[in-house]
């Protein structure tokens, strides 16, 4: 081909194209896809795309050591590692008929809050920017930094915390650390009406969110839509009343829920659990301190550790929604299969192409930040 | 419910009041180095001293990212369970879950409070480095995860045996101890890491941390499969054992070995004899090479030899001079240690792989070793230390100074010996040991009460004797002399009246020579009227006869033999507590040695002819 021969193809006129949204974007937490069709601004069709962050993990459980899979687990959704961990050592706990002490039911509440508070600051952040204001993100990402401060000086991790073990926990907390804790929450409380101010109170964001992204309670029930996303659409479901687990049946505490199911109404919701969180979590502060004994049950040698066979369906509250282990095991000392219920895998492929169809493409990150899609959930 | 108001449908003011924060000082974050959390998981730090490279944190790596280096410069002591391996780490594999460091046996791995490692790309292989306690970078960032008493994974307890108490053994000669339960024994195998220290320490390198993973996994034949790979004295092992094993394991630098002895005594009575024959049946050649070997001694070097020649193909005959075959481990171990008739399985099992056994033949005697030499293509001698040594005090040449070994074997063979109303013996082995319970419970069963004083050589701190075998001789009533000296068996009107001792100041001089040194001030009587001397034993060859006597070469008065167990002469071998010294596991060891060594001898003939 020459260049003076080059001629280029006449096209009848469209006035539909296609866009490609990621696999890198502000709009998700993680390496994940939107392919959208395109009238003007408006989508007319959405095909998500997952793949990116495939790691395998349920098969490469079922090679390692049942304690080996500890380090895995946390690496499944990483702003909101500690559901993984806990729901999984529930699993093998159950398996094995563990029976966990008592301060170590209470340590992983504290944590399972902490990592709640986390995520939704994480969340409310990235809801924020995608809608163009950026300071909710970097005040969110710094406040989630002293959460992550406390994980550090807990578990010696920042993000993966690998603390959580069958049978308890792996070290007691430090000196002083209950205190930081309430100080560290204290600061976030305080910080709450600065949010407030900027998202809530702020005719922009309300102008944006509203009416974005709406989803029936009945859609998002035929979906199998959980947590945040589900309790927006009215339903009051959460796994930690509903099925309680660990000492969740103990404390106290409200599960919010808002009617309208579109993306206010999700940023809503967590608004609000933020503030339930920070109450769960200064109910175990109180009592901790009274609690004494061990923090771990005794376990086996974890190189000689056979787990009796059967089978479990564990599942804890993530800020994401129900997030479940299924383990299977056959007696030996690997699992022989597991499967995790990400519960972005609900609402983060089918009802977001659902939701972003006929959507206007402005709103398309949006509404993926307002379902709180993560992928590695999807993608595992 | 919620504390905002969210009804209302916001303003345009109220974003506005963040803009206090355009007066506020920002937030930075100090860029010089910090150190983290005290509990951070950042980069490995190692204590060579007390790294034992036993590789357990390789094992329990999620990520295989350790790797054992061997440290040529270190320590490589494999009967103190210590090799020179320390963990590499590859830091582009590590996931810092911390793990090794909880289940590290001696707790030499902790993580620093270092955050940062950086480098360019012609510094990558900097991400797999090789930690001692300098650190990453070798500046000193204090500890950060380490070991600690509510993270430890390592099970540190063993599970109790449980024990005949002294008040209902001290009569009979019932064996003491009452072997594993089944849920004792699962638990007791699930404490091995699997390090292999065990193995290496073992003369006969036994595969311990096989059969007790097949033990844990309740596959009591595969137990028993790995068990004899090594092996034939596995009921003997299994219970009187000197378990060097349990020395070298890695769990007992912290905590109490794995009873690894216990275990094999485990495995070995859950199987069916039957079922242990066909097991070891599975390793019986299907051919037969012809070859004719004469074992001299049914003790365990020579059973062991025999074993193993016969599973190579060889015709095997074995000659004993007592009635029945296990050597000293029958005649020398009393029956509360060792019951015979685990020592009869033993030998079944040996048997039924085609040895054949001549017993009550004592060579030198019935048959000369000229006439074996003769009938076979190869000789083994494994007769063993039978002869006790004297003091050669005066007095010793009395009737009623007894060798242990003698004394010992006669009460084996059921033959009726005087037993004293009160005993001395001297020596501080297990042997002494032995013959003071034995005659405890002889006096107990014909006097209805015990006087037996062991007087031994050495202090408490060198001691000789099992500190279990200590423990168990005082429960049952034994007076136990330490730092005492043999000077005199006081002798009046042709009975022994008891034995004189001076108190011992030190036994080696300078050189390491044995001259023991006394204060006679400190003098005492122990009243008895037997002593009873043991204190080492000979090894008798008078079967040699005086030409081979002098055809053969000798060290210090035992048969010089090379590293394959083959004496000056080609066609003969030694082994056994005759070359090695007394001990069940080393003379098994040295079985294997010399029928490899014997079966290469036969084989280069085989090529020859």
């Amino acid at each position: 081909m020459r260049p003076e021969n080059y001629e280029a193809r006449r096209q009848p006129p469209s006035y539909e194209y296609e866009l490609n949204i990621g696999p890198n974007h502000p709009g998700i937490e993680g390496n994940y896809a939107v392919k959208l069709r395109l009238h003007g601004d408006t989508v007319i069709d959405s095909r998500a795309d997952a793949g990116y962050l495939h790691r395998g993990f349920e098969k490469l459980m079922e090679g390692r050591l049942w304690i080996q899979n500890l380090a895995i687990t946390p690496r499944i959704c990483v702003p909101d590692p500690v559901p993984m961990e806990v729901s999984y050592c529930l699993a093998v706990e159950e398996l094995c008929g563990l029976e966990v002490p008592e301060r170590a039911l209470y340590l992983r509440v504290i944590q399972l809050e902490l990592s709640r508070l986390a995520a939704h600051l994480f969340t409310f952040g990235g809801h924020a920017a995608t809608t163009g204001m950026y300071t909710p993100m970097f005040w969110g990402i710094a406040d989630r930094d002293q959460i992550l401060d406390l994980f550090e000086e807990l578990s010696g991790g920042r993000v993966y915390h690998i603390y959580n073990i069958p049978g308890g926990v792996r070290r007691d907390h430090p000196e002083g650390w209950l205190q930081r804790v309430a100080d560290t929450i204290d600061y976030i409380e305080s910080r709450l009406p600065d949010y407030d101010n900027l998202l809530f109170h702020n005719q922009v964001f309300v102008q944006r969110a509203r009416g974005i992204g709406a989803i029936s309670q009945q859609d998002a029930l035929d979906w199998a839509v959980t947590g945040p996303n589900l309790r927006a659409c009215g339903l009051a479901f959460d796994v930690r009343r509903d099925d309680p687990y660990l000492v969740y049946d103990r404390l106290d505490f409200e599960i919010p829920t808002e009617e309208a199911g579109d993306a206010w109404a999700r940023i809503l919701v967590r608004r609000s659990e933020l503030f339930e969180s920070i109450r769960i979590i200064r109910q175990c502060l109180e009592r901790l301190p009274s609690i004494a004994g061990p923090i771990r049950c005794p376990i086996p040698n974890p190189l000689a550790w056979n787990v009796p066979a059967g089978s479990v369906y564990t599942r804890v509250e993530s800020s994401k929604g129900e997030l479940a282990w299924y383990v299977v095991s056959d007696g030996s000392e690997r699992p022989y299969r597991t499967h995790v219920r990400g519960p972005s895998q609900m609402h983060a492929v089918q009802v977001l192409e659902k939701l972003s169809t006929g959507a206007r493409i402005e709103d398309v990150a949006q509404i993926m930040f307002s379902l709180d899609a993560c992928p590695p959930e999807v993608d595992r | 419910m919620s504390d905002i108001d969210y009804k209302q449908k916001g303003g345009f003011l109220a974003p506005l009041k963040n803009l206090q924060f355009f007066g506020r000082k920002p937030v930075t974050e100090s860029l010089d180095p910090r150190p983290a959390s005290e509990n951070y998981r950042g980069f490995h730090l190692n204590d060579w001293e007390a790294c034992v490279g036993c590789s357990t944190c390789q094992k329990v790596c999620d990520n295989a990212a350790i790797t054992m280096v061997r440290v040529p410069e270190l320590r490589d002591d494999p009967g103190q369970g210590i090799r020179n391996l320390r963990p590499a780490i590859d830091y582009g594999r590590c996931c810092w879950c911390a793990l090794c460091v909880d289940l590290c046996p001696t707790g030499s791995i902790s993580l620093s409070r270092e955050y940062v490692h950086t480098c360019v790309d012609a510094e990558l292989d900097s991400y797999f480095i090789l930690p001692d306690s300098s650190g990453m970078h070798g500046t000193p960032f204090p500890k950060g995860w380490a070991k600690s008493d509510d993270a430890d994974m390592v099970a540190l307890k063993r599970s109790a045996m449980a024990e005949m108490p002294p008040e209902e053994r001290v009569d009979n000669f019932e064996e003491i101890v009452a072997g594993y339960t089944d849920n004792q024994a699962i638990i007791e195998a699930s404490r091995c890491v699997q390090c292999g220290m065990c193995h290496d320490a073992c003369p006969t390198h036994m595969h311990a941390p096989e059969y007790i993973r097949a033990i844990w996994q309740g596959e009591f034949e595969q137990a028993v499969r790995e068990i004899y790979r090594t092996n034939p004295f596995a009921h003997t092992c299994g219970r009187v054992c000197t378990h060097r094993c349990e020395t070298a394991c890695s769990v007992g630098h912290r905590g109490e070995p794995v009873a690894i002895r216990w275990l094999k005594r485990y495995a070995m009575d859950k199987v069916p004899q039957d079922r242990v024959k066909a097991i070891v049946g599975e390793q019986r050649p299907s051919f037969v090479t012809g070859k004719q070997v004469a074992v001299i001694g049914a003790g365990p070097a020579g059973l062991t030899a025999a074993f193993d020649l016969a599973r190579m193909g060889h015709q095997v005959t074995v000659y004993e001079a007592e009635a029945e075959g296990g050597g000293m481990t029958r005649y020398g171990i009393p029956y509360y240690r060792l019951p015979p008739d685990s020592l009869d399985r033993d030998i079944d099992v040996i048997a039924s792989m085609g040895v054949q056994f001549r017993y009550s033949t004592r060579v030198g005697r019935d048959i000369t070793l000229e006439q074996l030499r003769k009938e076979s293509d190869a000789v083994l001698i494994a007769v063993g230390l039978w002869m006790g040594r004297s003091t050669r005090v005066p007095g010793s040449e009395h009737k009623d100074v007894r060798r242990a070994v003698t004394l010992l074997r006669d009460v084996a063979n059921g033959q009726e010996i005087r037993v004293p109303r009160r005993a001395v013996v001297i020596g501080g082995g297990n042997v002494a040991m032995d013959i003071a319970r034995t005659l405890s419970r002889l006096q107990r069963q014909r006097y209805g009460s015990a006087a037996v004083t062991v007087t031994a050589l050495e202090d408490w701190e060198h001691f000789l004797a099992d500190p279990d075998e200590i423990r168990e001789a005082r429960e049952e009533g034994i007076a136990i002399h330490d730092a005492r000296g043999p000077q005199q068996i006081v002798i009046e009107d042709g009975t022994i009246r008891g034995l004189r001792t001076w108190k011992v100041m030190s036994i080696f001089d300078e050189q390491g020579r044995f001259a023991p040194k006394y204060d006679e001030s400190d003098e005492q009587l122990h009243e008895g009227d037997m002593v009873i001397e043991a204190i080492g034993q000979a090894s008798d060859v008078s079967l040699l006869g005086d030409d081979l006597t002098e055809a053969l070469e000798w060290n210090r008065g035992r048969l010089q033999v090379d590293d394959t167990g083959r004496t000056s002469l080609d066609w003969l071998w030694a082994a056994g507590d005759m070359v090695r010294g007394p001990d069940v596991v080393s003379a098994v060891a040295d079985g294997h040695r010399v029928a490899t060594s014997i079966n290469e001898y036969l084989s280069v003939q085989e090529q020859a002819t």
